[in-house]
């Protein structure tokens, strides 16, 4: 279930009077102010706004790749606000799985060698990683593409390579920033079949970011972003909370 | 070497530029061989002169002779023991730009001062027995295609006709930087030959002493001894006297030390720029790495280590090239006394290489370190 009224107790991400502010110019803008959340495992949650409404800052940092002015964020009970960067940096390698617009795969390295990525930080064998690999790639369906390059790949499979790099490693929710903003809509469809898939499937946590209505209808949850807070909700179900009804 | 693949890939991103990157620290790591090898050339005597071994010459200068009589003198001094003499002889083989060096030199004493020239017994016997014999050095020989027995004439240049000697051995340098290009004949020879009024004169003395470390205290007092003659001395150590000789050709060292320094200035210029270029267009694939779980110091140590790989692989090609040339043979033909590139100088070229690697790497490599994901995804 998703709360914006800071009421949850035991939620897998729990947000508690998150503030940002950025100083551009000598000029002090709040991006994010009093900000509450609460995300069970398995939600599928989509953020809506205008455009320098925060979207992207709340996602970076509930991505820990960046640090709020105030406020916490726990994630799986862990503090994540008070971490150092490089604890951090670990954190993410283990919980936060990303999922971005332009995709931003390494076009020097193939799908399979993009995928293997994240989990070059881990302990497995060679031979484990290439069967986590091929897993992941199995999933998004591009198993026959993973000896190809990001530019032999359409864009729609490029996301997709994405996607994989984003679950190869099991994280424990993925952060998707505008992840079909860059594709037709038939591509985008089969995006957010995937993430649906992933969601419903594999009970992935999925926070996604999106400026088109048709993507965030998909979502269990649509929250609107304006002026720092979150203000509007997709599903209703009572004082600030929402459901998945979709599940 | 997991992430050998990551870094490779990244090299091989712009095959062209890494070609010419590569090729740049070839280039001027070459230069660094050949420079190398001059400046071995010139001060590889220096480094190898016999601790144990003084010369004395004339307190004028190297041209003006020392009588004879010194060597009984020298010879019964306290702590000398071992004293032998040549004569510069200075003629012309065939060509004036067949040059090498070529002594009368002292039989009986001579081997024994050096014995790092190595030849057989029988033909070293055979050149005692022959007042018209004569000894070359390997490269020497080597460099005319002489074989023993071959009748050698050289024209003298001070003295006057043409000397005709038989070539009855060929000598070795126990070590690589030993001189194989001297040519020795008998001094009896040469002072039967001389006009009466160079007679009973010698070039130089090597005075060989009990004790290294009384070297100084030898040489003191045989320059003592001679003070207020018509002949005074003037007697350093071996060493001294070949850094002497080397730079009577001006301060190689720092000539070399500038040109190398210019190249390497050069190359730290171009490499980091290069550097800088890699970096900035891949950005967002820094930041995506960071994203990902790959710590600030990873990314530091990607970035140094594509720098490192290009010093090595430039570095090295061109360090084997210049050994490669070396090996081919001498393009001075026996101008230089050695012409070879020492292991030593190879190492302290790819240490310069990993330097400039580094250097020309650090900026960029700190720059990724510092990236901020937020900030470098919002540039794309």
């Amino acid at each position: 279930m998703v709360r914006v009224d800071g009421s949850g107790t035991s939620s897998l991400i729990r947000v508690r009077g998150l503030d940002k502010k950025y100083s551009r110019g000598g000029e002090e803008i709040h991006v994010l102010q009093g900000l509450n959340l609460d995300v069970d495992q398995g939600d599928f949650v989509a953020f809506m706004g205008p455009s320098g409404s925060g979207k992207t800052t709340l996602l970076n940092l509930l991505g820990g790749l960046d640090v709020p002015s105030a406020g916490s964020i726990t994630v799986s009970g862990d503090e994540i606000t008070h971490m150092s960067r490089s604890t951090l940096t670990e954190w993410r390698a283990r919980h936060v799985g990303f999922i971005f617009q332009m995709y931003n795969l390494i076009p020097v390295l193939t799908a399979f060698q993009n995928v293997e990525l994240p989990l070059l930080l881990t302990k497995l064998s060679k031979s484990e990683r290439r069967k986590h690999v091929e897993t992941a790639l199995a999933v998004v369906s591009l198993a026959d593409r993973m000896h190809h390059f990001p530019r032999q790949l359409s864009g729609g499979q490029e996301q997709r390579v994405t996607i994989a790099r984003a679950i190869v490693s099991d994280p424990t929710f993925l952060l998707c920033d505008e992840p079909t903003g860059d594709l037709d809509r038939k591509s985008a469809d089969e995006i957010m079949e995937l993430l649906l898939t992933l969601v419903k499937q594999y009970k992935k946590t999925v926070l996604m970011v999106t400026h088109d209505p048709v993507v965030a209808k998909r979502a269990d949850v649509t929250l609107h972003l304006d002026k720092g807070a979150l203000v509007e909700a997709g599903r209703l179900e009572g004082a600030g909370a929402f459901s998945g009804g979709a599940r | 070497m997991k992430y050998g693949g990551l870094i490779f890939a990244n090299l091989f991103r712009k095959p062209l530029r890494l070609t010419l990157t590569i090729g740049s620290f070839a280039v001027a790591l070459m230069l660094f061989g050949f420079l190398a090898v001059v400046k071995e050339a010139f001060s590889g005597g220096v480094q190898i002169a016999g601790a144990d071994r003084l010369v004395v010459i004339n307190r004028v200068s190297i041209i003006q002779p020392l009588p004879l009589s010194y060597m009984d003198k020298m010879s019964r001094m306290q702590g000398v023991k071992a004293v032998t003499h040549a004569n510069w002889f200075g003629g012309v083989y065939q060509d004036e730009r067949n040059f090498f060096p070529q002594f009368a030199i002292d039989v009986p004493t001579w081997r024994q001062m050096y014995p790092e020239f190595k030849l057989s017994e029988d033909e070293w016997n055979n050149f005692v027995k022959d007042r018209q014999g004569a000894i070359a050095g390997a490269a020497t020989a080597k460099r005319f295609g002489w074989k023993i027995g071959d009748r050698i004439p050289i024209k003298g240049t001070f003295l006057p006709g043409v000397w005709e000697f038989n070539l009855d051995g060929i000598y070795h340098g126990s070590r690589q930087a030993d001189d194989e290009t001297q040519f020795w004949f008998q001094w009896d020879l040469f002072e039967e030959k001389v006009p009466e009024r160079f007679k009973g004169n010698v070039g130089w003395y090597t005075v060989r002493v009990d004790n290294p470390d009384d070297s100084l205290r030898v040489a003191k007092a045989i320059d003592t001894e001679f003070a207020n003659s018509p002949y005074e001395t003037h007697t350093d150590t071996e060493k001294a006297f070949a850094a002497g000789w080397v730079k009577q050709f001006g301060n190689i060292e720092f000539l070399i030390l500038t040109i190398g320094a210019v190249v390497f200035f050069t190359l730290l210029l171009v490499t980091g720029n290069t550097m800088a270029i890699a970096v900035r267009e891949r950005t967002n694939e820094l930041a995506v790495l960071k994203a990902i779980g790959y710590s600030d110091k990873f990314v530091l140590v990607l970035v140094l280590l594509e720098s490192l790989v290009i010093a090595v692989i430039g570095g090295g090609f061109g360090l084997l090239f210049a050994k490669g040339l070396t090996l081919l043979g001498d393009p001075t033909h026996g101008m230089l006394p050695f012409f070879y590139l020492p292991t030593k100088a190879m190492l302290t070229g790819i240490m310069a290489a990993l330097l400039v690697g580094i250097a020309s790497g650090i900026l960029p490599a700190v720059g990724a370190m510092r990236l901020r994901v937020v900030n470098a995804l919002r540039r794309v």
